[in-house]
């Protein structure tokens, strides 16, 4: 049987070997080729979305043997937890490209080439099922992406690639170590050498070794998401980073991080899932208030929109790690929201620094009465992302709040919650002072409006913004049952290993499926 | 006499001879023109010789068991005849402008890739050291060949003589060996000591094993024997170089498993304990050192001896009767075909850049991507692949002798490992990062003779699919164990 998947990943390699035979001056051949390759992957993508079926199991499944003697397969796969990453990754990819149609001017076929690849590592990422296969194309994110830092970056673009470089090299070759040593660990339980995710699940991971396990897997998770305190090469990458690039970094590859979690670290360690829970329950309420308290001050808008993602991604790990239904739907939303709204604030500051080559708040002042669709459009991103009722951040934030404070998360949860209040205090007062107030700078009184281009991008994301912020059920109801599996992993070995003597579970999760979401409610 | 049969058994071997001879008598007979010629003879040979070798491994040894022909010895010989063909390819126009005396070049390769053969054959005490040395002569010759050139006149010089105390202090220990066993034979060494259990048998033969790790240790560049490669690295002819970092290297190798799993096996805790110190500190100088360079070939260097420390590794768990996949010896053989390679790639690179503009210091790599797309582009793979970052062949061999070490339980190695590797990320990165990252002083385009493209895309297209497909690669390394299913006692 053919499968979908697969070619999900094929087709942006296939565009990207097309790119290479595309003569060098060619730059308008080159967009077009890749922005139809990215739209054909998308269409790809949204057909799968269209027949998948809302159970928890694993759908296009393609299993082929790679390496026999060491039971590593390719072998893919998708379920609720992945699919809408999926979808997002390809619909980010065509903005992505849209983005950069007239920002890149050098070199924008090797431009093209790598971020097709960028998308073909990263839709590998997001269906692996295989350990090995994970992370072949976990490492190869990295490539392409401290390519795009490196060379089409600004200021001190060879820094942030290398800084980016070496922290992720870092979690992730310890992850590696981890792997292997947790496939040995399973042989020598079962008697079969695999890499596959779901023979692994199938034995319970010795509980001596969870620890330190979970510890490697967190830690290189951590650094991608990024968890407080292994933040700091983030505002690099994202402030040297060109538009498109800073769309990509924010949107999609600090996805991995939090999905990593959610696939491999938790449902695999549990019983060190439950030790290590206070710990990240911490670090993510730290890194929502400092990371609130640190945007507050700054004085770079993408500066600003970088520190804003740490708090965003704290609020994802802490629905994540509440091990309900809300808090994991909340915080898997909060990933998909979190994509678009913050994809959508680059892509913002991508235009006004395209139009004014400076990203300072005090350079500008009062750009609503020059540029009122761009403050509109500006509006709507800035009120998403702070977490409105209506649009789809209010969706994310809220589930992930009530699943914590249900949870054994609560105090957390109510330090957390100030977190809300302060994103509105430093984006508002943000937009404030860029689109308010008088419009005194000479050099901004000649600022053009966005163009029909900019505008056709915006509005796919500002669409988003309101369907899943209105009506989120037909998401919510396709992760459901992945979340539950995945909840029932994470769990129910650790009653049965750590408290045998117990003679009746109580706290089996409920798994009744959503029927009303709040935002529905607020309707 | 030996019979026809066992003539057959080394034709690789007489291959090679007669092919070194025939480059000599072109060379001496021949006319200026006809010297063109030289280097396609060179290579016809070694693509003979690897031809031969599917047909001929056999696992038994021959003259009165001196030499072994099994299929170990021979995934050796094919790694030191492609090695091989990949130096002939980069020297053409390399010694084009640099020296009139070619044909001496070819026959000195030409009989370097033998004594690495026969490096990979030896089981006895004598073969080892007759063919240390004749690879040892070949080298200091190689390196010193530009006459003119100071720097490659002392790269001769300090090769030779760090050579030549290793050599010495390996001859006294096989001189110990033999007094130990009274035979020259690897095989009746092991018989001897695992009969013996008299104290000072032992207590000889861990100091033997030790004074042999130097003339091991001086082949593969491990610390503290690798003192000769930066500087040799530096100043030898950059084709020599690279036939050093990859052809001497596997050849030492090979003597370093066969001598510790064949002969030593009494001895396993010793030999393991001596050779993880070895491999950390291999490791984590070489890496450390070469975040400091500036030269090119002085980085490579560093980062070859850091390879090394990755290989023993895969040495050290070595487990030759596990039943897990990752025994440690195919890890070390399929890391060496991935080293071979990649290194042998990069160093195409960095020839090919040196003939067109001269420049050997990082800084003058700046905006390489401008002036070279395709060799920078290609520097990437194989920088990919040295640091071990999937998807090149590189990271099949590190995932295979870290795989082996954390399986055998090796956890200490298996971290320095790692770590280093992280480290290396930093060094090569330098080099890409002033190729992509930075503008060029001079953007003339530089022009690459067809060869040499032709032998840097073949090496960038092994890498990368034999990391797709290592299916292939994984079964020879598989196949290339087969002697320790006889000789292990």
């Amino acid at each position: 049987m053919f499968n979908y998947l697969s070619l999900l990943i094929a087709l942006p390699l296939i565009g990207a070997i097309v790119l290479l035979f595309v003569p060098r001056a060619n730059d308008r051949v080159v967009r077009w080729v890749a922005f139809i390759t990215t739209l054909v992957t998308f269409a790809i993508s949204v057909a799968l979305f269209a027949s998948f079926r809302a159970t928890a199991d694993m759908q296009f499944v393609e299993r082929v043997a790679w390496i026999p003697q060491l039971g590593i397969s390719y072998y893919i796969g998708v379920d609720g937890l992945s699919i809408l990453l999926v979808v997002l990754t390809t619909f980010l990819m065509i903005i992505a490209i849209g983005g950069s149609w007239n920002g890149i001017t050098e070199r924008v076929r090797e431009y093209h080439v790598l971020f097709l690849l960028l998308e073909s590592a990263i839709i590998g990422v997001f269906v692996s099922l295989d350990l090995f296969l994970f992370y072949v194309f976990w490492e190869f994110t990295l490539i392409p992406m401290a390519f795009l830092i490196g060379i089409w970056g600004h200021g001190r673009r060879i820094y942030a690639a290398i800084k980016f470089i070496l922290f992720t090299m870092l979690g992730s070759t310890l992850m590696l170590v981890a792997i292997l040593v947790l496939v040995f660990a399973q042989r020598d339980a079962s008697g079969a050498l695999s890499f596959a995710l779901t023979d692994i699940l199938k034995t319970p991971v010795p509980i001596a070794l969870q620890g330190i396990l979970f510890a490697a897997f967190a830690l290189a998770f951590a650094i991608k998401v990024p968890m407080f305190p292994f933040h700091t090469w983030l505002p690099d990458a994202h402030t040297e980073a060109p538009t498109a690039g800073s769309v990509i970094l924010a949107a999609i590859l600090l996805k991995m991080g939090t999905y990593g979690y959610v696939r491999f670290a938790m449902p695999l360690f549990p019983q060190a899932t439950e030790q290590f829970t206070p710990l990240i329950a911490t670090l993510s309420v730290i890194g929502i208030i400092y990371a609130a308290l640190v945007a507050m001050v700054q004085e770079d808008v993408k500066k600003l929109v970088a520190y804003s993602s740490v708090a965003h991604l704290g609020f994802v790990m802490l629905g994540v790690f509440a091990l309900n239904q809300q808090g994991v739907a909340g915080g898997m939303l909060q990933m998909l929201n979190h994509g678009i709204s913050t994809g959508a604030l680059f892509l913002i500051v991508g235009f006004i620094y395209e139009r004014r080559h400076t990203r300072l708040i005090t350079d500008f002042g009062g750009l609503s009465k020059q540029m009122p669709i761009f403050a509109t459009v500006f509006m709507i991103v800035t009120l998403s992302s702070i977490g409105l009722p209506g649009t789809n951040g209010f969706v994310g934030e809220f589930l992930v709040l009530v699943g914590a404070y249900e949870s054994h998360l609560r105090w957390y949860t109510v330090i957390a919650t100030s977190g809300v209040i302060l994103s509105a205090v430093y984006m508002l007062w943000m937009f404030q002072r860029v689109m308010f107030g008088e419009l005194s700078n000479p050099k901004n009184q000649v600022l053009k409006d966005l163009n029909a281009r900019e505008i056709v991008i915006m509005v796919p994301l500002i669409v988003m913004i309101f369907v899943m912020g209105l009506y989120p059920k037909p998401f919510i109801d396709r992760m459901v049952p992945a979340i539950d599996k995945m909840i029932l992993i994470s769990k129910t070995k650790q009653q049965v290993a750590s408290v045998p003597a117990m003679p009746a579970m109580p706290a089996m999760p409920h798994a009744e499926p959503m029927t009303v979401t709040p935002a529905a409610e607020e309707k | 006499m030996p019979d026809l049969n066992t003539w057959l058994l080394i034709s690789p071997e007489l291959i090679l001879t007669v092919f070194g001879l025939l480059i000599i008598v072109i060379d001496l007979v021949g006319r200026e023109k006809s010297h063109a010629v030289l280097p396609w003879v060179a290579i016809l040979g070694f693509i003979l010789a690897i031809a031969t070798i599917p047909y001929l491994a056999q696992d038994q040894t021959i003259f009165a068991g001196m030499y072994a022909i099994d299929k170990f010895a021979f995934f050796f010989k094919a790694i030191g005849a492609i090695g091989g063909i990949l130096t002939v390819l980069i020297s053409i126009d390399f010694l084009r402008t640099r020296t009139p005396a070619k044909g001496d070049f070819y026959l000195l390769l030409t009989f370097a890739v033998l004594a690495t053969m026969m490096m990979a054959s030896s089981t006895s005490l004598l073969m080892i050291y007759l063919s240390i040395e004749f690879l040892s002569y070949m080298s200091y010759l190689l390196a010193g060949f530009l006459r003119e050139d100071k720097k490659s006149n002392e790269a001769a010089i300090k090769y030779f003589l760090y050579g030549a105390v290793t050599s010495a202090l390996m001859l006294y220990g096989l001189s110990l060996l033999y007094g130990i066993s009274g035979s020259l034979n690897l095989a009746d060494l092991t018989k001897q000591f695992a009969a013996s259990s008299d104290l000072s048998v032992k207590a000889l033969g861990i100091v033997s094993f030790t004074l042999l790790l130097a003339g091991f240790g001086f082949k593969i560049s491990a610390v503290p024997f690798h003192q000769w490669a930066p500087d040799v690295y530096e100043g030898a002819p950059t084709p020599v170089v690279a036939f050093l970092s990859v052809g001497s290297k596997a050849a030492g190798f090979a003597l370093l498993l066969r001598v510790a799993l064949t002969a030593f096996p009494t001895f396993h805790a010793e030999w393991i304990a001596l050779l993880s110190v070895v491999a950390m500190m291999t490791m984590t100088l070489g890496n450390l050192v070469a975040l400091q360079q500036t030269n090119v070939k002085r980085l490579l260097a560093y980062s070859s001896i850091a390879q090394a420390g990755y290989m023993l590794i895969g040495v050290i768990a070595a487990n030759v009767s596990g039943a897990s996949p990752f025994m440690g010896l195919n890890g070390v053989l399929i890391y060496l075909a991935a080293y071979l390679f990649t290194n042998l790639g990069a160093f195409v690179i960095v020839v090919a850049i040196e003939n067109a503009t001269g420049a050997v210091e990082i800084p003058e790599y700046a905006g390489l991507v401008k002036r070279a797309p395709l060799l920078a582009a290609l520097f990437v793979v194989f920088f990919l692949s040295l640091a071990g970052i999937p998807p090149t062949v590189g990271f099949i061999g590190k995932f295979f002798v870290f795989g082996a070490a954390l399986r055998e339980g090796f956890l200490l190695l298996a971290a320095v490992g790692v770590i280093n590797s992280v480290i290396s990320v930093f060094y090569y990165f330098s080099i890409i990062r002033a190729a992509f990252f930075e503008e060029p002083k001079d953007a003339t385009l530089i022009r690459v003779p067809g060869v040499m493209t032709a032998s840097v895309a073949i090496c960038a297209a092994l890498v990368l699919l034999l990391a797709v497909f290592p299916q292939s690669l994984i079964d020879l390394a598989g196949m290339g164990m087969g002697m320790f299913g006889i000789a292990r006692p």
